[in-house]
């Protein structure tokens, strides 16, 4: 699937310039400037109420940044819809998980890939050939995506009666679905176990690799960060902290301050 | 074709079944003559509740947006084809083009009326489409009453052609087919998926590049169009059509079809528009006279009944030891059996757990 993207790798993959978003007299995210280049493992990280998640939402659209621009691969994508910029390129996973609940294992995936199969509501309809053709094509591509993700034996379970840990591997195989240049991942490690965070970050590599995805994390499980990112952003209220090589920021005084204190 | 085959056959198309047989059946004997006037009346109103109950479904089931409206599209739909086949009967007469116009252009304007209504309200999250369909379908209905009297024949109603009463039935039978299948060949498709998935997580349906305004915008236009088919049905059916009929009760009869067959399930529906009608129009039929004030009472309390009982443990019991998939099982070697199910829109609450 990834030889069907084309990605000008001298361009970065994510370029944000000043952004900042302010609710009432609160700066949420203020005047951050990230630089993500192709096929890097980026962390964002920070204390609890930092502006990670708007910084998220920012992004993804969700929120309208006040001042500042970010582009995708050299695009502007500044003030477009959520479902625009999902189309761009940008897919992400939700802090608390969101799936389907009531769609199949299969289904789910097969939601994230509706903008990649074209078939128009008509030709549905009136079940001409077309959609019997993308039908199989939806089926093959989503069993295909699971297989990647082990989750093929569970293709016709509910979505909802998946365990924990497979409910977040399917909201990232369903988010690559939609064929991102940019994966975003919130939290992905919240509520596992040391084992199952373990499988977790090989996951994160093995994606990395296998689409040739470039990934963006928040993330407050320090050996995940530690482990897997190359560089890193700590927030602290809305603004910078630090930025650069991930064993440099983790032995920031001023980050070792802001997290857990003099 | 092997058993998994004719069982997923059976289980999509069941109801096409039954409908076309039963329309058959009194076909042949309206043919033949032996058919009552009174069936084929029960006839042409369980098809109209069908028609009504699934297209109400689509909304309040796979959409998930109540729409406390579903009479005043239908309202619509009746006034409009309804004035459509008077104009057109001095032309065409009495006859089945004039019907299949007047029906398309009640639709036509019910969708239109739809996306009128839609385009504001689904924009927004919330109960707002209870709110805006519920005063829509009161102002829709007043409107009609006060319209000039030459227009929409007023406070004493529109009256509308008579069509031969030993075919109309098949005809609004035809439509409850177009109805199923269209519904049916939605959900099972991108589009389908992509209804449900709002319905589940519209957050989540956003970031997947769903564009939830232009599917709920779609389906309450298609949902709207038949209730609009049903209303000129409606009209042909009783000959003159009042706006009282349309009132605020008739929405939340349609929606009790839609809820007591279970949310989200099309065949449910079904069966529960068809016996709502069938108690509704033989409590009318049997308590005359005197014995009129009675019928909401009756009605009223059978209703109560089967929403108590509708989950009796010992129902439920019953219905899992005699339910569909037991059935076809007895033409199956292998017991118990264990089917694949990909896109299975109905209720899927028996899961084997991990």
């Amino acid at each position: 699937m990834a030889d069907e993207k084309i990605i000008n790798t001298s361009e970065p993959v994510l370029r944000a310039e000043h952004l900042s978003i302010q609710f009432g007299g609160l700066r949420a995210v203020d005047d951050v400037n990230l630089t993500i280049n192709h096929g890097e493992l980026y962390g964002l990280i920070g204390p609890n109420g930092a502006g990670k998640t708007t910084f998220f939402n920012l992004i993804t659209g969700v929120y309208k940044p006040t001042s500042g621009r970010f582009y995708l691969c050299g695009e502007e994508l500044t003030g477009k819809s959520v479902i625009d910029i999902n189309k761009k390129g940008i897919a992400r996973t939700f802090q608390n998980i969101r799936l389907f609940g009531n769609l199949t294992v299969a289904e789910n995936v097969m939601v994230g890939l509706s903008n990649q199969i074209n078939c128009s509501m008509a030709e549905s309809i009136l079940r001409l050939p077309r959609h019997k053709k993308t039908e199989k094509e939806f089926k093959e591509r989503a069993m295909e995506m699971l297989k990647v993700f082990k989750l093929d034996p569970y293709a016709d379970y509910l979505a909802q009666n998946l365990p924990y840990g497979k409910q977040r591997r399917l909201e990232i195989a369903r988010a690559l679905a939609t064929n991102p240049k940019l994966l975003l991942l919130d939290e992905p490690a919240a509520g596992m176990n040391p084992n199952e965070t373990q499988e977790l970050m090989d996951d994160i590599l093995f994606i990395r690799d296998h689409f040739d995805m470039t990934i963006l994390l928040i993330e407050h499980d320090m050996r995940l960060v530690g482990g897997i990112c190359e560089n890193l952003t700590v927030l602290n209220f809305g603004t910078e902290l630090a930025q650069g090589k991930t064993s440099d920021v983790l032995n920031d005084p001023n980050v070792i301050k802001a997290y857990i204190g003099e | 074709m092997d058993k998994k085959a004719v069982f997923n056959f059976l289980k999509r198309y069941l109801s096409y079944i039954i409908i076309a047989a039963v329309a058959l059946f009194y076909t042949v004997m309206s043919l033949t003559g032996s058919a009552k006037t009174a069936d084929l009346y029960l006839l042409e109103k369980i098809a109209i509740a069908i028609i009504l109950a699934v297209s109400l479904g689509m909304v309040v089931g796979f959409l998930g947006e109540l729409s406390l409206g579903h009479a005043g599209f239908m309202c619509v739909g009746a006034y409009l084809g309804g004035k459509v086949s008077v104009i057109l009967e001095p032309v065409l007469g009495n006859s089945f083009p004039t019907l299949l116009i007047s029906i398309i252009v009640g639709g036509l304007v019910a969708a239109l009326a739809g996306v009128v209504i839609g385009l504001p309200a689904l924009r927004l999250r919330g109960d707002y489409l209870a709110i805006v369909t519920l005063a829509f379908g009161e102002i829709a209905r007043s409107l009609f009453m006060n319209a000039p009297e030459a227009l929409f024949g007023g406070t004493t109603g529109l009256k509308s052609p008579r069509f031969d009463k030993n075919s109309l039935f098949i005809v609004a039978f035809a439509f409850v087919l177009i109805t199923i299948a269209v519904t049916q060949n939605l959900l099972h498709s991108k589009h389908g998926r992509a209804v449900t998935s709002i319905r589940d997580n519209e957050i989540a349906a956003r970031a997947m590049g769903i564009d939830v305004t232009k599917y709920k915008l779609l389906v309450f236009m298609i949902s709207s169009f038949f209730a609009g088919v049903a209303g000129v049905l409606f009209s042909y059916s009783n000959s003159r059509i009042q706006s009282a009929s349309f009132d605020y009760n008739y929405s939340i009869e349609i929606l009790v079809m839609v809820v007591l067959g279970g949310i989200g399930s099309i065949n449910g529906s079904i069966v529960a528009a068809t016996l709502i009608t069938f108690l509704n129009v033989k409590l009318q039929t049997m308590l005359t006279g005197d014995l009129a004030v009675l019928q909401n009472l009756f009605y009223a309390l059978i209703l109560i009944v089967i929403v108590i009982y509708k989950n009796a443990p010992a129902l439920k019991t019953f219905r899992e030891k005699y339910n569909f998939k037991n059935f076809m099982a007895l033409f199956r070697k292998k017991y118990p059996i264990k089917i694949r199910r990909f896109s299975d829109y109905g209720r899927r609450k028996n899961n084997q757990h991990l």
